[in-house]
């Protein structure tokens, strides 16, 4: 893709996400006039699903991401629910809530400790932080080592909201209890108790270091509230059941379901969706709606260069994440605490709402997401009823259709299922990361983080420290690599961040 | 068989890369390692590699407790010896070509002398393409080179997951990837880097910090320690079954009929009785629960077989 006066440069493979992640760009006079974002590993679970029993996809899915088995499992649950057409108990649906929300405050804090933060500050001269790119650290050295210090304690975190999570899922990653119509798990005392504690301290954690550390970072790289705006087009399938309607879209949940575009917020028709392989390593037809599509790899297709298909509502890009969820609770004023806690927090930074479709404020968004979630867990552990119910019987039937919507801490997560003869015939995930690490569509429109990508100033094309921190801020859950070219040079590969 | 050959304090700042910063910064940041490194502790350089993987494996070791992953990382793992992480995707600060170089850098200065880590099966269908890892000269690299650049300069292999031992969901049917065992890749490359397996899916954090510290502290493990599938009868040698909360449910005849019910989970298709692994006493996350805890079956995430032999995952078998 390199004309005459551009030169490339490639990031591969880009770190400090999950998976296996590869983006290409084209720098002219400084600036990025076009970007490509890649998957590099092929492992084939819609095939792998094919023909085997329909629960077993609560187990294989999972295996999509060791960091969000939790909505994987939540998303086939529902998908399985719908298909086999039962609802889950009050207390299934409550408990599954429950893993969800301490799989997200993980997900959270290992993605802006441990995966992003490193881009912002220089961590003691020893592996894994060393090498590291230079890039223009500016944080003065006594919050570099409050940050390394809060680095190491993340992981106690992170560990203790695994544990939360666990008391009710059997174990982590992976969880055992997931099931059809609620949870395996019969609730005991000691479950709600031992929550609430460890709940305790995760929130003492957001509150006094997380969010203080995101303003912090947040204040001294203003200018990242500038950069790597993205597509504008925002949509979240919402979380965190509130009732057992069982048409999802019209379900009450916390974080409500919903999209953002050309300024307007509007509601989600699943039909809508649909995914082009042009640009995938796919000769599986183009255009279709999940429930309908098929996945056959083409590694050597000519003009391909991704394994992620292409995402679109209404044959548009969207993004996916905290930033899209918290868009749209700001919007619908869904939640009483989400304008005050986001203006309140927006205020002591001096920017707007609307800078914050931007690196640093996607940053800000996922922990002010992280409190809120944390703040409700508590209610959530205490609806647990301990001598009702966890779970629905089902019936495999002869054949069906289902479908799942839920988010990952990542973004929007889609699962539909097709049984026939009581097994699975078709299944189809579109995950977060296809959304927005998605490659350009039939029509050669980029995906959201390939547009955010676009435009930015690179002032050192051997060194383009900011499209990495583009990339990470929307905690790509893939293994990715990045390229980017500058006209006219031939082809290199630097080394870059 | 020897213990594993350790790096001399003089190599190893040798190699390290701003290596006269790194001990000031070092006092400045921990004051106290500082002072431990001073001191003879034996160092361990480690390449931890990430093939055909969800990372669930590496988020797994990361939940270690004693030693927290602060004592594993930057630290000492054991008092007296300390692992160099020289590469891991997930969690060093370098990215692209940087952290790529690194690796093949640490490979060629520590010949012989390094532990090679796999998370994760390895495709080799179309040669490898399914999966890559960075580029050379415009060339993606596969998963497969990587294996041979590392592997076969390795002193041994540990494979952490029961993908990188056996195969696993990655190379579930109908394995469209075509992904292998890393022993089954060392097989194909005739490579002879001894292999002990940490399976599990994911990995016990406790197996893989257990097996680290048996290896330090007393050399690699004899053929009497294994079992025929490469693990540790140490964590792996007694089955699930025997020693479950639920026998008492058994000798009395409660069984579950339906998930979520009370009762031995045999007729929910529990592999309890095939599995081997220490988790009805070990338990998982901080000994909070385990997955019979939770009153689902046991899918047998350790074995050979899982998850194809063992599906459909919620019927008796």
């Amino acid at each position: 893709m390199t004309t005459p006066g551009t030169t490339r440069i490639v990031i591969d493979p880009m770190t400090r996400i999950e998976g296996h992640l590869k983006v290409e760009a084209t720098v002219d006079n400084k600036r990025v006039v076009d970007a490509r974002v890649a998957g590099t590993l092929y492992r084939g679970f819609e095939q792998i699903l094919v023909g085997r029993d329909p629960l077993d996809a609560l187990q294989i899915t999972q295996r999509f991401c060791g960091v969000c088995p939790t909505p994987h499992a939540i998303a086939s649950a529902q998908a399985l629910d719908s298909a086999f057409g039962i609802m889950p108990t009050a207390n299934g649906r409550v408990i599954r809530n429950i893993m969800q929300a301490a799989n997200c405050i993980q997900s959270h804090v290992l993605h802006f400790y441990h995966l992003a933060s490193l881009d912002f500050f220089r961590g003691p001269d020893v592996p894994p932080f060393v090498p590291r790119y230079e890039a223009d650290y500016r944080v003065p050295k006594d919050v570099s080592e409050a940050m390394v210090d809060h680095y190491v304690r993340a992981y106690q975190i992170r560990l203790k909201a695994h544990e939360l999570c666990a008391i009710w899922a059997g174990k982590m990653p992976h969880m055992a209890s997931i099931a059809p119509g609620g949870v395996t798990i019969i609730p005991r005392i000691d479950n709600i108790t031992t929550s609430l504690w460890r709940l305790k301290e995760l929130t003492e954690f957001i509150d006094t270091v997380y969010i203080p550390d995101v303003v912090t970072l947040g204040g001294i790289y203003r200018d990242y509230f500038k950069i790597g705006q993205g597509c504008g087009n925002y949509l979240s399938y919402g979380l965190f059941d509130l009732d057992a309607t069982p048409d999802v879209t019209l379900r009450k949940r916390l974080f409500p379901m919903g999209r953002l575009h050309d300024g307007t917020l509007d509601t989600v028709d699943p039909k809508q969706i649909t995914e082009d392989v042009k640009a995938s390593w796919y000769d599986s037809p183009s255009g279709r709606p999940p429930s309908n599509g098929a996945t056959s790899p083409s590694p050597s297709k000519p003009g391909a260069y991704s394994w992620l298909k292409a995402p679109r509502y209404g044959g548009r890009p969207y993004e996916v994440g905290p930033l899209a969820r918290l868009l749209i609770l700001y919007r619908s004023n869904a939640h009483p605490k989400v304008r005050p806690l986001v203006d309140d927090t927006l205020g002591k930074l001096h920017v707007g709402v609307d800078e914050l479709p931007s690196v640093m404020g996607r940053h800000v968004a996922r922990s002010l997401e992280c409190k809120l979630i944390a703040d409700e867990l508590t209610g959530m552990i205490m609806s647990v009823k301990l001598d009702e119910p966890v779970c629905t019987e089902h019936k495999i039937p002869e054949s069906a259709e289902g479908l799942g919507l839920w988010c990952a801490a990542r973004g929007a997560l889609g699962h539909w299922i097709e049984i026939k003869n009581k097994k699975i015939a078709r299944y189809q995930a579109v995950v977060p990361t296809t959304w927005n690490a998605s490659p350009a569509d039939d029509a050669g429109v980029p995906g959201p983080i390939e547009q955010a990508m676009i435009g930015t100033t690179v002032e050192d094309t051997t060194n383009p420290f900011a499209l990495a921190r583009i990339v990470r801020s929307f905690d790509p859950c893939i293994a990715c690599a990045v390229h980017l070219f500058e006209a006219g040079k031939s082809a290199k590969v630097f080394q870059v961040v | 068989m020897p213990p594993l050959p350790t790096v001399s304090r003089r190599e190893f700042v040798r190699w390290a890369l701003a290596v006269p910063a790194a001990m000031s910064q070092l006092d400045e940041f921990f004051p106290r390692l500082a002072a431990a490194v001073q001191e003879a502790v034996k160092e361990y350089p480690i390449i931890w590699l990430q093939a055909s993987t969800c990372s669930g494996c590496s988020v797994s070791v990361i939940n270690t407790i004693h030693p927290s992953i602060k004592n594993v990382i930057l630290e000492q793992v054991l008092p007296g010896h300390r692992l160099i992480l020289s590469y891991h995707g997930t969690l060093m600060a370098a990215t692209g070509a940087l952290s790529t170089d690194t690796a093949r850098q640490a490979a060629d200065t520590y010949k012989g002398k390094f532990v090679f880590i796999v998370e994760g099966a390895i495709p080799t269908q179309d040669k490898g393409i399914y999966g890559t890892l960075g580029e050379r000269g415009q060339v993606p690299v596969t998963m497969l080179e990587w294996m041979e650049v590392l592997g076969r300069n390795a002193m041994a292999t540990l494979t952490v997951g029961t993908c990188a031992a056996y195969g696993g969901v990655s190379a579930a049917a109908p394995n469209p990837s075509g992904s292998i065992s890393v022993p089954a890749v060392y097989k194909r490359l005739n490579i002879t880097s001894p292999v002990i397996n940490i399976p599990g899916c994911p990995c016990h954090p406790d197996w893989f910090i257990g097996t680290v510290s048996k290896i330090l502290l007393y050399g690699l493990p004899s053929a009497k320690e294994l079992d025929e599938d490469g693990r540790l009868k140490l964590f792996f040698g007694r089955s699930i079954h025997n020693r479950c909360i639920n026998r008492d449910y058994l000798d009395d005849g409660v069984f579950a009929t339906r998930l979520g019910q009370e009762g031995c989970l045999l007729e929910l298709g529990c592999k309890g009785p095939f599995t081997h692994a220490d988790c009805p006493i070990r338990l998982w996350n901080g000994s909070t629960n385990w997955c019979i805890g939770a009153g689902a079956p046991c899918f047998g995430c350790t074995e050979k077989g899982y998850p194809d032999a063992h599906s459909p995952l919620y019927q008796r078998r």
